[in-house]
């Protein structure tokens, strides 16, 4: 790695390796950016926008680009993470998010983001859209009141295991959704099994295994006993 | 200085999230030095006069409620918002995308193991429920939101000593629970 | 329709035949889903089944890509479809009264099938017909200058069952309302003349040529086409691609509508030579949905051409080959993006790419494309016969050439114009015939800008205001507020869905405005459209979410007190009337005391 391969984080500086994107360079450096979309084994999808940043003063996707040699990247600045907070209360009053009732509580990115951005509220008027339950699959039932349309699963289905059970498709707040590769449209006529990597990629609690809910009681759960931040810093 | 005047009720909640005041066990005796309750299932009193702080529970389900929290409204210079159902509706606004008219038919009519002849209760006593449910924010202006099904006892003690001792209030880690 | 035929299963034939026709090609999936739908009404759950087997594709892919466009139905059509279009200026010209009319006459509610599954009435967006409307497409079909009298008679029509075809002739005419020509609608030319120009300079000669026209993007954007073509050329690629965009979606905009029906001759050959300069040997014309019914026209000018020898293979005797076919969109304005287009051109839901790379470098098929405007393309002729110094001659330093504007509203003449770059607002009003006063002009459509009467003397050029055609003008009567309403409500139908500022903000945005509109609002409502254009501004994945907010801003900055007059009181209001909340409740009960209502404010 050259001596020019390093960029501002927060003032701190962090080396990259060339190709990697911002979000990448910090993640090897052990620093936090938030983000819901973004996972480590793919590629990066840009939609749920959590990760932008400010890049010489303009503002991007840190999942998307590239790091360069003298960037100044500002992260948790008080402006950038009250813009993450209005996106997380967009996407909790877009779907249908109780989480007293959800099994993924404690252990959910999306809850876990919006604690770390001191989220108290959802603060918008809610939408509390009419979605469906798809329990039709033996192992595995699907809440699409929690999706954040993340795409995580299309990418696990389609990349790690090369079956396309879930496509993205519709269009606008309440066309776009979670589209299923049968003519039912229902999980249980898919081939989609509960050993698929797709089965357990659903940052929030849509894609839930079915038999194994609450063997960890809430308030043990990963993001209990530490916050997002420190849980990510530390892979 | 002279003690703050707290109202407190609960709309469609559960009661939980008082439950969850009385957590805070011995406290309750320092906090007692600090406030004095107006409106309250714990002294009683039916309506509400100036307060200082209302500590709303349960989001709003019918007319009474829209009453009640006008009420504090009017009076409390800081409404907060306590528990998940005022923050967000909560397991009540998991009604919202049925119809109103399908679950009173449902729940006062064809349910199995209904009397014969059964009818929707139309009493003027009973207040009528709103098509949906709301968080309270949907109705009246609130301040301040403390999410937790409930908030636990430390929350409540730390959110409002902060407020009482004038600070904006900040859960930290642990303390901040939409569970 | 409980029971709604299988159509695939009607006439086993038709979707095989025409899986046939396009290779079975999934990226010629639109075109699949368009012609199959044209012939069996609507795509039903076994249809798509059998289109994804054949394409080799998952089903659910072809799912996605059905479910984006509007124009594509998942669910039982109706053997008429009628769409009113609903930009701003459909809607001074009374189309909401005249839509409501045929409703009526119908028995029937906007967006409903009737119960004989006989007709549906709903509004699309701005169907590029501003100069004449108010418009409609049936069946997909355009039709001009509705009025009563013709909602009347469409009515009867509809429940006779008469056929299309037989319909009054004169419904479906679209005119020109060409009312000022210049450089490029007066340009003289005959078909293979700049083609000709162009091959004697050479591949390169002509990117200098174009360069030193300073000849801009046309789409709004203002991109150096010479370097466009450089850059395109220069990029490593099995093949190379031009792509016109056709997908003239800014509400407001009908310039290509204009230049693709009298002009067809022009815009090809600005594609030639797009493919003579960057060295491709197709070209994809991307046409949005609402121009269908120009299809034949073009493939004939298309077929003409070939004859020609102006466009298959040895062009011109010279050893340059190049085709172009046409593809349609279906129903998505955020398909103007070009990285969308070139989703849809590859048969998927048209969401725009994250960039960089660009389309320059990767782009149809992931190989270098050069994405041009329909005016630019035409445009391009005028360089290659003249010469880049000629052309730069024309309009001002930053600003070569003359742009096409597609006047309409509060206008005598509305129509296309054609002016040098510079000319000023004032002088397109007093060309186009103002009668009453003028309060704003909305210039490059919703996601332009609004310039209110003190500002009458700036420019149409980059310099200061760029603009991809659109100039709807308001005069003193109109509700500034009901304009940035119906512009908000257009992006919350149009955005994509992709990302969350834009997908859910543009909600968020039209249900403010709509809280405003019913009379429940207050000063926070417009402090919350102030927190989301600030938000959605900076953080959207695309244009489209990145101006969603402009047509707002300005008229909040421009025309405040057309909002504050809408205000119920200066303290928080809710969305929503509590009164009418109790409304299933008291209905069931039958109770009507003084319980069973509550005050809106106390």
């Amino acid at each position: 790695m050259s001596e020019q391969n390093i960029f501002l984080l927060d003032g701190e500086e962090i080396a990259f390796a060339p190709g990697q994107t911002i979000m990448q360079a910090a993640q090897s450096a052990h620093k936090y950016i938030p983000h819901l979309c973004w996972h480590p084994e793919f590629k990066p999808h840009g939609s749920c926008k959590l990760c932008t940043v400010k890049i010489n003063g303009r503002f991007g996707s840190s999942c998307t680009v590239e790091a360069a040699a003298g960037q100044n990247v500002e992260n948790r600045t008080a402006e950038l993470d009250d813009k993450r907070r209005t996106l997380l209360q967009l996407l909790f009053v877009e779907g249908n998010h109780f989480c007293p009732s959800c099994e993924k509580s404690g252990d959910c990115l999306l809850q876990a983001t919006a604690y770390e951005m001191g989220m108290m509220t959802p603060h918008f008027d809610h939408f509390y859209p009419d979605r469906p339950v798809d329990a039709s699959h033996p192992d595995v039932m699907l809440d699409f009141n929690r999706c954040i349309l993340c795409s995580l699963c299309v990418q696990a289905s389609e990349l790690a295991d090369k079956k396309n059970v879930f496509v993205m498709g519709g269009r606008g707040m309440r066309g776009r959704k979670i589209i299923l590769n049968s003519e039912s449209g229902k999980l249980g006529d898919t081939d989609f099994s509960v050993d698929d990597r797709a089965a357990s990629i659903c940052p929030v609690g849509v894609i839930l295994k079915k038999r194994v809910g609450f063997v960890v009681p809430y308030g043990e759960r990963t993001y209990d006993k530490a916050p997002v931040s420190a849980v990510e810093a530390a892979k | 200085m002279s003690k703050l005047r707290v109202a407190t009720t609960s709309l469609a909640g559960c009661f939980g999230c008082h439950m969850s005041l009385l957590d805070i066990d011995e406290r309750l005796l320092d906090l007692l030095e600090l406030v004095e309750f107006d409106r309250s299932p714990i002294t009683d009193i039916k309506h509400c006069g100036p307060c200082d702080l209302g500590i709303i529970e349960g989001g709003v389900c019918n007319a009474e409620n829209v009453h009640v929290l006008r009420e504090f409204r009017k009076n409390c210079k800081i409404l907060v918002a306590t528990g998940a159902c005022a923050v967000n509706g909560g397991l009540p606004a998991q009604r919202n995308h049925l119809e109103l008219h399908d679950i009173l038919t449902a729940v006062y009519q064809t349910e199995g193991g209904l009397a014969h002849g059964a009818q929707i209760p139309n009493d003027p006593e009973l207040p009528l429920p709103l098509n949906q449910v709301h968080p309270i924010h949907e109705v009246v202006k609130v301040d301040y939101f403390l999410p937790g099904c409930p908030p636990s006892g430390d929350a409540i003690w730390k959110f409002l000593t902060d407020l009482i001792a004038g600070r904006t209030p900040s859960l930290g880690h642990g303390l901040l629970h939409y569970d | 329709m409980k029971t709604a035929p299988s159509p695939a299963l009607n006439d086993p034939g038709i979707v095989p035949a025409i899986l046939a026709r396009h290779g079975h090609d999934a990226t010629r999936l639109m075109q699949i889903l368009r012609e199959t739908q044209e012939s069996l009404g609507w795509l039903a759950p076994e249809t798509l089944t059998a289109i994804a087997s054949g394409v080799g594709w998952p089903r659910a892919k072809v799912e996605g890509t059905a479910a984006f466009y509007s124009f594509f139905h998942l669910r039982p059509r109706g053997k008429y479809c009628v769409l009113w279009s609903d930009n701003i200026t459909d809607r001074m010209l009374g189309n909401r009264e005249l839509m409501q009319a045929l409703c009526e006459k119908l028995w029937l509610e906007p967006g409903r099938l009737s119960e004989d599954g006989l007709v549906s009435v709903n509004t699309t967006s701005c169907t590029g017909m501003c100069d004449q409307g108010p418009a409609v497409l049936v069946n997909y079909r355009a039709v001009t200058r509705m009025d009563m009298a013709r909602v009347e008679q469409m009515a009867e029509l509809i429940r006779n069952q008469v056929p299309l075809d037989e319909w009054p002739a004169e419904w479906f005419q679209v005119t020109d309302n060409i009312r000022r020509k210049d450089a490029l609608l007066d340009h003289g030319l005959v078909p293979g003349e700049a083609l000709a120009a162009a091959m004697a300079l050479g591949p390169q000669g002509l990117i200098d040529e174009v360069k030193a026209a300073g000849l801009r993007g046309r789409g709004g954007a203002g991109f150096s086409t010479g370097m466009k073509w450089a850059l395109c050329r220069d990029a490593a690629g099995e093949a190379h691609y031009v792509v016109c965009n056709a997908d003239e979606g800014e509400p407001g905009t009908f310039k290509d509508r204009v230049l693709l029906t009298s002009y067809a001759d022009l815009v090809f050959e600005g594609m030639t030579l797009a493919g003579y300069a960057i060295g491709a040997k197709r070209g994809l014309m991307y046409l949005r949905g609402e121009y269908r019914y120009m299809l034949d026209a073009l493939e004939s000018v298309l077929a003409r051409r070939r004859a020609e020898r102006l466009l298959g293979a040895r062009i011109l005797d010279k050893d340059f080959d190049f085709d172009i076919e046409i593809h349609f969109g279906a129903g998505a304005y955020v398909c103007g993006e070009e990285s969308a287009l070139i989703e849809s051109l590859e048969g998927k839901p048209g969401r725009p790419r994250i960039r960089p790379p660009f389309p320059v470098t990767h782009g149809y098929l992931d190989q270098p494309t050069a994405v041009n405007n329909v005016e630019t393309l035409a445009a391009a002729c005028l360089v290659a016969r003249h010469g880049g110094t000629w052309y730069a001659g024309l309009g001002t330093g930053k600003s070569a050439g003359t742009k096409l504007l597609s006047v309409s509203g509060d206008v005598e003449r509305p129509g296309i114009y054609e002016y040098p770059f510079g000319v000023t607002v004032a002088q397109v009003l007093q060309d186009a015939g103002v009668t009453n006063c003028i309060q704003a002009v909305q210039i490059s459509g919703p996601s332009g800008v609004c310039i209110g009467q003190d500002e009458l003397e700036r420019r149409i050029a980059f310099e200061d205001l760029p603009t991809a055609g659109a100039f709807m003008v308001f005069d003193c009567t109109r509700d500034m507020f009901e304009v940035a309403r119906n512009f908000a409500h257009f992006f919350a139908h149009e955005s994509c869905g992709f990302c969350t500022p834009c997908r859910v903000g543009t909600q968020i945005v039209a249900q403010l405005m709509d809280k405003l509109e019913t009379n429940h609002g207050s000063p926070y409502d417009i402090d919350e459209m102030f927190k989301m254009h600030r938000l959605m501004q900076g953080a959207s994945h695309c244009g489209l979410g990145n101006s969603a907010c402009n047509p707002l801003f300005d008229t909040l900055n421009k025309f405040r007190p057309a909002y504050e007059r809408r205000l119920k009181s200066l303290d928080y209001e809710p969305a929503f009337d509590l009164d009418a909340a109790l409304s299933q409740a008291r209905q069931m009960t039958g109770r009507d005391d003084a319980g069973a209502h509550l005050d809106n404010m106390e």
